[in-house]
């Protein structure tokens, strides 16, 4: 007696049917298994522009922090996944990326943007989509009440805080009678207005404003406005062309008598300090946000936090040490991680419903202290004006390396409230 | 700084802009006066010769000077390999239509500059200048590898002239920009002419850009500048005449220097574009130009 196994042999078409359904049901299916959905952060990413060689930096630095807190358990037990979205460097281009980081990929909120044309350009549109927008600028429109409720910058000191607070060291121990250059752009005048307001304050003096074009390609034509009884030069530079203006800052000054030459590490970030003609920077001083080279004195959260990221002491990459970091600005990326994971779980975030909750939570930060969330320094909040204060380095070039000499204290760097944003409305 | 050595300075800048800029905006006056092409993508020819140059020198395993000798011979030639396919694929398939070549080379512009972005990257990255030399002034120090760069576009100028007014290839380009039916009529292969010329004025391009960029860095955007500049002293100098070319190389290279160094470079750029709306109202075929 033959047996059937099944009723109706079933026809090929049937089986392929039937396992293309199996098939798509389990792909359906399979998150409901898997573990909690993922918080989703939206990185707002300068990867190409005139802020690339930050960008580059910005999403290691992005990539690393979110090892870390990953590895620690994700926020409120949740994996946490980033959404980079590149916006070229470019303020109309800022605010598409962050429609589309909110609208096309649902991210729970955004983060991540340096350049102040860029911040200035997108921060409206994080408030209209009521989104939180978590700025790493260092510009004074966060403070100054230029942005909204939605827009926060806890993870870098700004403009006016970081030369307020140096200016009374420049002014006792480089010289009186300051010329400054600076890009022409909403972060360059930031350092116009806050450095000339402090000298003066400081009983030293201005003697001359050079205002460069951020996208210029030759500065040998704006050195000869430096006036001659300049003691201290005080040069910010941004953009692709940074090395170029040092370098012909270089070749002008040559091996003739020259001020004392105090710079925001800015014109150097992704620069080899050791590059050819850059040798007259010896025994001149730079404004870090972190030290680039490793001090002696670098806490161990310092040193992990240089590893996780890839940095050798020198401030490379470890894997190709001509591939210099932009370390003075991108641990504001990390800490600004490490500041959601906070705001979300004092917060008890569940998802975007929860973003006012978010940013009420942060708003109630204060004292930041040093830890492996707080790389740089111990920082203090001000949620009012929804800015961050800390400490500031200055270093000498001593044998081709950035030595740091002196630590400014948050004191120093603070000023009164221009804006209280915890009275606006969401 | 007193007046003497502040002139100086500001001639020397200048000087060193006219160099540069002669030799990109002749390769556009070149490719316009022979070919009537309008070729928007000019700044990206400079773009990738600088990237081109970037690359020799990376890889190549020499001292810095032959390593950016090699780059001076080969970047160009890639460019111009690249210009003449450009123009056997694209521009002679649009028969060299005016509004059509505008667009083509507009899109040109774009796949040129996503290719640099894409294959190169987004970072400014030095080339290091053949020799370090400083020339130290009683007022200022100056880069003597700027002079260096002076010197070398005059020499390439100088060659591109001869080439023009004595050999036959330069006699048949000449031919074919006077009249290109009766040119072909007398047996020139105007398909020919057209690609060398393209690629000749993609090479100078690319020529500059080896020249500029031990001083600036090699960046996928840095062909927006050249290309302005070049459209300016073109119209300024007259389409498609290589003597009005350099004069008005030469003029707006040094009114530049100087007027940006005396008052502020953003006076420069605005004196300089209201000279072409000036030059487009009472002499719109420019100062040395044919009549149209």
């Amino acid at each position: 007696m033959t047996q059937k196994l099944f009723g109706v042999t079933p026809s090929r078409r049937a089986v392929l049917q039937g396992a293309g359904a199996g098939l798509l049901t389990a792909g359906f299916a399979a998150p409901v298994w898997a573990q909690a959905a993922p918080v989703k952060l939206g990185f707002q990413l300068h990867r190409t522009g005139i802020g690339a060689a930050y960008g580059r930096w910005y999403e290691r630095t992005a990539q690393a922090a979110l090892k870390v807190v990953n590895d620690a358990g994700g926020i409120n037990g949740r994996p946490v996944e980033i959404v980079f979205e590149d916006d070229g460097t470019d303020p109309k281009r800022g605010a598409e990326v962050v429609e589309k980081l909110v609208s096309q990929h649902n991210c729970d909120l955004i983060f991540g943007p340096l350049f102040s044309h860029v911040v200035i350009g997108s921060a409206p549109r994080a408030g209209e989509l009521k989104v939180p927008y978590l700025v790493c600028s260092e510009g004074f429109h966060v403070a100054g009440g230029m942005l909204n409720r939605w827009t926060m910058q806890p993870g870098i000191t700004d403009v006016r805080a970081q030369v307020s607070s140096m200016a009374p060291w420049v002014l006792a121990n480089l010289g009186k009678k300051v010329t400054m250059v600076f890009p022409d752009y909403a972060f360059g005048h930031d350092h116009r207005d806050f450095f000339t307001a402090a000298v003066e304050a400081g009983g030293g003096e201005v003697v001359a404003q050079i205002a460069v074009p951020p996208t210029e390609t030759s500065f040998t034509r704006y050195l000869p406005q430096i006036p001659q009884e300049t003691e201290v030069l005080y040069h910010v530079m941004v953009g692709p062309a940074v090395l170029t203006f040092v370098k012909e800052l270089g070749e002008f000054y040559g091996t003739g008598a020259k001020p004392q030459i105090f710079g925001f590490i800015d014109s150097l970030e992704a620069v080899d300090i050791a590059s050819p003609g850059l040798e007259f920077l010896e025994g001149t001083h730079f404004w870090e946000g972190h030290c680039r080279g490793q001090q002696a004195d670098a806490s161990e959260h310092e040193i992990a936090y240089r590893a996780a990221v890839g940095v050798d002491a020198n401030g490379a990459s470890v894997s190709d040490a001509k591939d210099v970091s932009t370390y003075a600005h991108m641990f504001s990326v990390w800490e600004t991680l490490h500041i959601i994971k906070a705001g979300m779980e004092s917060a008890g975030y569940q998802g975007t419903a929860d973003r006012q909750k978010f940013v009420e939570a942060v708003e109630a930060m204060t004292e930041m202290p040093e830890s492996l969330a707080h790389v740089q320094g111990a920082k203090v909040f001000n949620g009012k004006t929804h800015q961050v204060f800390g400490h500031q380095f200055i270093s000498k070039v001593e044998g081709g390396k950035l030595v740091k000499v002196h630590t400014t204290s948050i004191e120093d760097s603070i000023y009164p409230d221009a804006v209280d944003y915890t009275t606006q409305s969401f | 700084m007193s007046f003497g050595p502040f002139l100086l300075l500001a001639l020397l800048e200048g000087t060193v802009m006219a160099a540069v800029l002669a030799l990109t905006a002749v390769g556009l006056s070149l490719v316009f006066g022979v070919m009537r092409v309008v070729n928007v993508a000019h700044g990206e020819f400079y773009m990738l010769g600088a990237v081109l140059a970037w690359f020799v020198t990376y890889y190549l395993p020499f001292p810095p000077a032959i390593a950016w000798l090699a780059a001076l011979i080969i970047a160009p030639l890639i460019v111009a390999v690249i210009a003449a396919l450009t123009d056997t694929l694209i521009l002679k398939r649009l028969n060299y239509d005016p509004e059509a070549t505008i667009v083509a080379t507009i899109g040109l512009l774009y796949m040129l500059q996503q290719a640099a972005l894409t294959f190169y990257g987004p970072d400014a990255r030095p080339v290091v200048a053949p020799f370090e030399w400083r020339i130290q002034l009683p007022w200022f120090g100056y880069s003597g590898y700027k002079l260096f760069v002076v010197l070398t576009a005059v020499v390439i100028l100088a060659a591109v002239w001869l080439f023009m007014t004595r050999s036959k290839a330069g006699l048949v380009m000449r031919a074919t920009q006077v009249d290109r039916e009766t040119a072909q009529a007398f047996g020139i292969n105007v398909d020919r002419v057209y690609a060398g010329t393209f690629a000749l004025g993609g090479a100078l391009a690319a020529a500059a850009a080896v020249l500029i960029v031990p001083i600036q860095q090699a960046h996928y955007l840095m062909g927006h500048d050249p290309l302005l500049l070049s459209f300016i002293v073109v119209i300024i100098g007259g389409l498609g005449s290589i003597r009005g070319t350099l004069v008005a190389a030469l003029v707006i290279g040094l009114s530049d220097g100087i007027i940006s160094m005396f008052f502020s470079p953003t006076l420069a750029k605005i004196i300089a574009t209201l000279l072409v709306a000036l030059v487009l109202v009472f002499r719109p075929q420019g100062l040395f130009g044919a009549k149209a």
